[in-house]
């Protein structure tokens, strides 16, 4: 008791003598770097094991996926521009992991977004290719957000598990791709793989200037700068940041948490809804059921890793699509098959989501207090 | 069902606790506390919230180890360790809460709870065997009928036949009633109370209702403050007696200087309705005028309906029905109307209802303002330099505890962070406050502080709402006091006229 007996002298909160030590100041930070990193490690470890077991040597496996993702320029384009869609879809899961919420959707409201932009796409065929571009930049970042918004309402206003609903709306998302695919916008002479018309070699986005690597990289780090800037510089972002961690802390300072889920749902479904369109725009030039290639279930992945941080999605995006990328070099080289990657993906997912409950647990990161 | 090696006497078992001191960090929760529960009685353990009941059986059961005093059993000092140890000694708990589960039956719970359940349990021989173990019992329970399927009453009675299954002689039930209605509560009383009486079982009692005590106890002891506040037998006992030494009435409390007039009617309740968590009515046709330059105190045991009233004017919970009006406006605990009528809160438990534990001491001050000027740039763009400077004023002026601004507010101690909580609601004008149980679990310290915040309060024209589980805080602060039973009012009196035998019986509800 005599401890809270403040001095005047005491009182003065901020005194130089108890200037903190070095882990006191970034334990926690080393944690958020440290903690990711040995999960990582561990899962390539247990990959290594796997791999073993089909008689392949585990150093050759790590020689090959870093020459594959990060080994010389070619690969470090291709790994570049697989994480631009990755960026894009791990913010939405991000962006509303910090109302506490987990939304797991996002590879629907890609679908939705690349159909809604080719969709604008085909329709002013005669416009110019910029005007296009930003019509489907527009039409699959609404239809995207509309998508995400929906399990927000569902959460808000239903009482509906968002992450169940998110999940469920991926498979609602890919139905009517397929439906629209291959009955109203088919184009007739798609025979073996039902598409949708060519969006046209005009209205495609182009490459980064000097690298093979697509305008979507751009977009991908411009939104996940601004996410970050949104949410923790800005009166929107405070006011998402106080409901994720208190709501009875929002509400009692009279904050309207509705209006705060349904909007950051929107620009998370944006975002992958962007993801979607880049897709489109950038790769494929068309709407097809290739489009479900699981960039929105990676970028779930991504999201966690980077402990749903939007600046450090970028990095971890980068390292993901490496992953991604050394896939092919490991079938020629090791001959292993190319869902191979995807087993290393679900070891660093079950890695990564046990690693939670070493956060505040390692003793020497704790420094005195 | 093993019972230790049996070195301890047959019969009725009694339970001694003896000097018994459990601190907390600073806090001292049990000061040098004496209990005899003798052999073969029922004892009733009375007390405020807070007072040390809980703590003192907890003690007893082995999930606290005190910081200082014995517990005898039988007469002879032993070592409790931990819940296992006393039940080996024939102790036993029921808790306020079940613990049952309620997917199985009532014999697939009984015979879960034994400490030697067989790989492979044979259900028929299992079933005769407890058919015949309740036809010694006074009270039947449907040993075929699923936990979820049976009312709270009968639940409530598989508890205790649980503890009687497992051949616990010794019995502490934490408030067992308060989950019953008053008809259901008298049944299972009285059964325990026969068994009390033929068959030798010794039961300590928590509770706070003094109807209880004089029906079914024979010895009362009674706790406040974590200390012994009297004991005795409950025939030599009135339920004013009681009350007298469960608030403590010779203690003087001295009200600080009020100055100022009381002004016009800022918060007005009208037939207010609210629904608890379950659905059931927590908060009944409440009714209540609070005017600038007044505080009212809501008084009453925890569970009355208090919390649910805080969180409907806090904008955690939806009222049923009623209207609530600030200076003549319908209120709907929107940030404008908040902001318009220059509304405070402070609520019972600051870091879990009025902070966000991970953000720091900063930011938790900022909540009411972040979102105009000077914190918010344009409206939108968050001034940094402005929240840190804010912080390190208020830190200063409410001396608050803490390493920098930036230090997230679940690092700082209790006091610290309701003095946070008291600088971001009181740091600006106030013209309608709203607290509940502001000084929980703080120190001598912190609770002088904030009592003189809040006094202050109401000497600049506040109108101010105290709903508290202290009664002598209510009197300390109050100019009109309420006591508040069962989700109504109960009772309203000036405070400097209340008496206080009249508070205590209408809080126990006699």
């Amino acid at each position: 008791m005599t401890s809270e007996v403040a001095g005047p002298a005491e009182a003065v909160a901020i005194s130089p003598a108890a200037d903190p030590g070095f882990l006191q100041r970034y334990g926690g930070t080393i944690e958020y770097i440290l903690i990711p990193g040995a999960a990582l490690v561990g899962a390539l470890g247990v990959f290594g094991m796997f791999v073993a077991l089909f008689g392949k040597s585990p150093l050759d496996l790590y020689f090959y996926m870093y020459q594959g993702a990060f080994g010389t320029w070619f690969s470090w384009q291709n790994t570049l521009t697989r994480a631009a869609p990755l960026i894009l879809t791990a913010l939405c899961t991000a962006l509303p992991a910090q109302l506490g919420m987990v939304i797991i959707g996002g590879e629907g409201a890609l679908l939705i977004g690349a159909l809604a932009s080719t969709s604008a796409a085909l329709t002013m065929q005669s416009a110019p290719p910029l005007a296009v571009q930003l019509a489907m930049a527009a039409t699959g970042m609404i239809a995207g957000g509309l998508w995400i918004m929906l399990s927000g309402g569902l959460r808000q206003y239903r009482g509906v598990n968002e992450t169940i609903s998110s999940l469920l709306l991926v498979y609602i998302a890919l139905a009517i791709l397929n439906h629209l695919v291959e009955g109203l916008m088919r184009d007739p002479t798609s025979l073996n793989k039902p598409s949708t018309r060519e969006i046209g070699a005009a209205n495609m986005l182009g490459s980064i200037p000097g690298t093979d690597v697509h305008w979507g990289l751009v977009f991908g780090i411009v939104a996940a700068v601004a996410s970050y800037i949104l949410i923790y510089h800005t009166v929107f972002g405070f006011a998402a940041r106080v409901a994720g961690g208190n709501i009875r802390a929002a509400r009692i300072v009279g904050l309207g948490v509705g209006k705060l889920i349904m909007t950051v749902c929107f620009l998370a479904g944006a975002s992958a809804g962007l993801a979607g369109m880049v897709e489109v725009a950038a790769v494929q030039g068309r709407t097809n059921a290739n489009l479900a290639a699981g960039y929105g279930f990676t970028g779930i992945l991504v999201a966690f890793l980077a402990r749903q941080n939007p600046l450090a999605v970028i990095p971890v995006a980068i390292l993901l699509g490496g992953i991604g990328a050394s896939g092919g070099l490991l079938q020629r080289r090791l001959g292993l098959p190319d869902a191979s990657v995807q087993v290393l993906q679900g070891i660093i997912f079950v890695f990564v989501l046990a690693s939670d409950a070493l956060y505040g647990r390692i003793g020497f990161l704790k420094g005195k207090s | 069902m093993i019972i230790g090696e049996a070195p301890l006497p047959s019969g009725p078992l009694g339970v001694d606790a003896v000097a018994m001191t459990m601190r907390f960090g600073d806090f001292v929760a049990l000061d040098n506390v004496e209990l005899k529960v003798r052999p073969g009685s029922f004892h009733a353990l009375l007390g405020e919230n807070g007072a040390g009941k809980s703590t003192l059986v907890k003690c007893i059961m082995g999930y606290y180890h005190p910081t200082e005093g014995d517990v005898l059993v039988g007469g002879r000092e032993q070592a409790i360790g931990n819940p296992k140890d006393a039940h080996a000694l024939g102790l036993g708990m029921v808790y306020q809460h079940f613990t049952l589960v309620p997917a199985m039956t009532v014999a697939e719970n009984l015979v879960l709870a034994r400490d030697d359940v067989p790989a492979v349990v044979n259900w028929a021989r299992e079933k005769q065997e407890l058919e015949a173990f309740l036809g010694r019992m006074p009270f039947k329970v449907p040993l075929n009928a699923r936990v979820s399927d049976i009312s709270a009453g009968e639940r409530q009675k598989c508890e205790i036949l649980k503890q009687l299954y497992l051949k616990r002689r010794f019995l502490i039930l934490d408030e067992p009633t308060s989950v019953l209605t008053p008809g259901e509560a008298d049944e299972v009383l009285g059964m325990l109370r026969a068994m009390v009486v033929d068959d030798g079982l010794t039961i300590l009692m928590i509770t706070h209702k003094f109807r209880e005590v004089m029906a079914f106890a024979d010895e009362v002891t009674i706790l406040r403050r974590g200390k012994l506040a009297g004991h005795g037998k409950v025939a030599d006992l009135t339920p004013d007696s009681m009350a007298r030494m469960m608030i403590g009435a010779e203690e003087l409390t001295l009200q600080p200087p009020r100055v100022g007039e009381v002004g016009d009617v800022r918060l007005e309740l009208d037939k207010l309705n609210a629904l608890d968590d379950a659905g059931a009515v927590a908060v009944h046709d409440v009714s209540l005028a609070v005017r600038g330059g007044e505080i009212v105190g809501i008084a009453g045991v925890s569970g009355n309906g208090q919390r649910q009233l805080v969180e409907v004017l806090a904008g955690q919970r939806q009222a049923e029905s009623g209207a609530i009006r600030v200076i003549g406006d319908p209120y709907h605990a929107t940030r404008e109307e908040m902001r318009r009528h220059k509304m405070s809160l402070l609520p019972e438990e600051p870091l879990k209802n009025a902070c966000v534990g991970g953000m720091s001491v900063a930011d938790n001050i900022a909540f009411r303002e972040f979102d105009r000027a000077p914190f918010a740039s344009g409206g939108w763009w968050l001034n940094r330099a402005a929240f840190r400077s804010d912080a390190e004023k208020k830190i200063g002026l409410y001396k608050i505890k803490t390493r920098t601004p930036d230090t997230p507010i679940s690092a700082l101690s209790g006091g610290n962070v309701q003095r946070t909580v008291l600088a971001r609601e009181l740091g600006g004008e106030v013209e309608v406050l709203i607290a509940a149980n502001p000084c929980f679990g703080l120190d001598f310290a912190a609770v002088a502080q904030i009592h003189a915040e809040i006094m202050a309060a109401r000497n600049r024209g506040a109108a101010v709402l105290l709903v508290s589980e202290d009664l002598d805080e209510l009197l300390e602060l109050s100019d009109r006091l309420v006591v508040m039973f069962h989700g109504q009012f109960v009772y309203e009196a000036r405070a400097s006229e209340a008496d206080l035998t009249d508070i205590g019986r209408h809080m126990a509800g006699h």
